[in-house]
């Protein structure tokens, strides 16, 4: 177990290759209760997202979900977030559920809170109010249908809707199932109350497991994420490196909109020098970690941000952040890894991609 | 060598000493803790190394480890084998999980290193 942004968590509950190679084959579970929930309502609740958020969410349905960011006033990333379009209980409104990373937890509800000001919206903080568990996997679909009673086949990706989880002597526990992840694969990730969570956990393990699945720690979720392509906020994003840059320019829409940061992400949409996030397959076994050195011949171009032995290609792979000139695929570079210098291979983003 | 016969650093190393030379491993509560080995850069013959030198780097799927010098000495022996059969290291790691082997340049530090009782108790104490 590890101290992460003040949660308890485990790194791994056994192996991190088998735990990340369950959840590409059949399925995973992941306590990420960790994650900063927030619940805001009220009729400026929709204004007051569209002005901080790079994307819009006013235009969303019920059940919808978006990937977005919130940017400071030089387009530096914040956090990167999921919006929630949910109707509110007790409220007439429909009202946005925010999910944020746990790092990022007490910076996101001073901001909004800061902007907050004169609007007439109510921010609740319902992160300890409530566990969220994701299930990931070709089989979590299947897994979960039969025990939520809503239909979940019929969800469409980044949607969600109130469920009924009920398994052997559990349930029913309301909960909220979204179609949405962080692995790679398919699956869901679950918002239930957090007094009901150990029971609807180990109701889920047991599922999982007769499927050849399991519970996995934070360790492979990195490596799972790391194959998928996904930034993870204090290594590929931070508050001096921009959405462009990250390769997210599909999470940032400027058109017609004002939001805090849109100026500084137009201008460094039109900036060809700015170092931008490439993927690096690397020769030989030994992996790159964050911090290492990338090298162009002898000249220092970039630097790795996430590093790590991919399980599904048997091979070390790391995201890094380079010069333009260095960032196209195929180009050959080089890692120094404590002193050694390894080849390494610029290759698209994402290295995974699930067959659909 | 059964492990209960060798003896252990405060960083995991094991080391069974004979006529002059050390042969040195890491102990099967190391493998287990590191898991999911992928990569060991193993040193060359030849090679002096000081009291608890990093002689040899380890890299798991999480992270990467040092493997320390209980000994001072010339490396007279690697392990060849080890780097295409990480796996030895957790099935077999008092015999052929072995990493080195050093000539004994000054044989005090021998004298303080654990005994597998002490060593045991160091282990369950961390496991906490």
């Amino acid at each position: 177990m590890v101290d992460f942004s003040g949660w308890s968590m485990p790194v791994q509950y056994g192996s991190i290759v088998a735990e990340h190679q369950a959840t590409r084959s059949a399925v995973g579970l992941f306590d990420v209760s960790h994650m900063s929930r927030m619940l805001l309502s009220g009729p400026d609740a929709g204004p007051l997202l569209e002005s901080l958020l790079t994307r819009r969410v006013g235009d969303l349905s019920p059940g919808q979900v978006r990937y977005a960011l919130f940017c400071n006033e030089a387009g530096g990333a914040l956090d990167d977030v999921l919006a929630y379009r949910v109707e509110v209980p007790s409220s007439d409104l429909l009202g946005y559920g925010l999910v944020v990373n746990a790092g990022n937890h007490a910076k996101i509800a001073a901001h909004l809170a800061q902007h907050a000001a004169g609007r007439d919206v109510a921010i609740d903080d319902v992160t300890e109010r409530y566990a969220m568990i994701a299930v990931q996997g070709p089989k979590a679909i299947e897994l979960l249908d039969p025990v939520t009673e809503c239909e979940l086949t019929s969800f469409r990706y980044y949607t969600g809707r109130v469920a009924n989880f009920r398994h052997g002597g559990v349930g029913p526990v309301e909960c909220y199932l979204s179609r949405t992840g962080y692995t790679g694969e398919d699956g869901c990730e679950l918002i239930c109350p957090a007094d009901q969570a150990v029971a609807v956990w180990e109701a889920l393990v047991e599922l999982a497991e007769t499927v050849g699945g399991g519970p996995v720690g934070l360790a492979a979720r990195d490596t799972l994420r790391l194959e998928a392509g996904m930034p993870l906020y204090g290594h590929e994003l931070t508050e001096s490196i921009n959405p462009v840059q990250a390769g997210l320019s599909f999470a940032v829409n400027l058109k017609g909109r004002e939001f805090v940061g849109r100026d500084a992400l137009a201008a460094a949409g039109k900036d060809h020098h700015q170092p931008v996030r490439i993927g690096l397959q690397l020769d030989g076994r030994r992996p790159a970690r964050e911090g290492c050195l990338v090298l162009q011949g002898d000249q220092e171009v970039g630097t790795v941000t996430s590093g790590t032995f991919s399980p599904t290609f048997d091979r070390p792979l790391a995201m890094a952040y380079v010069k333009p000139s260095a960032a196209a695929t195929g180009e050959h570079l080089a890692v120094d890894i404590r002193g050694k210098e390894v080849g390494a291979t610029v290759a698209p983003l994402p290295f995974y991609e699930r067959g659909k | 060598m059964p492990p209960e016969q060798l003896k252990y650093a405060k960083t995991h190393e094991w080391v069974a000493f004979a006529d002059g030379v050390a042969t040195i491993g890491i102990s099967a509560f190391a493998v287990e803790a590191l898991t999911d080995l992928v990569f060991i850069e193993l040193p060359e013959v030849g090679r002096t190394v000081a009291l608890d030198e990093s002689f040899c780097e380890i890299e798991s799927v999480k992270a990467v480890s040092d493997i320390y010098a209980p000994v001072a000495g010339e490396i007279v022996a690697v392990n060849d084998a080890l780097p295409d059969a990480l796996e030895t290291l957790g099935d077999d790691p008092y015999e052929a999980g072995w990493i080195v082997k050093i000539k004994v340049a000054d044989e005090a530090p021998l004298a303080e290193l654990m005994d597998h009782p002490a060593y045991e108790k160091m282990c369950a104490e961390e496991a906490h």
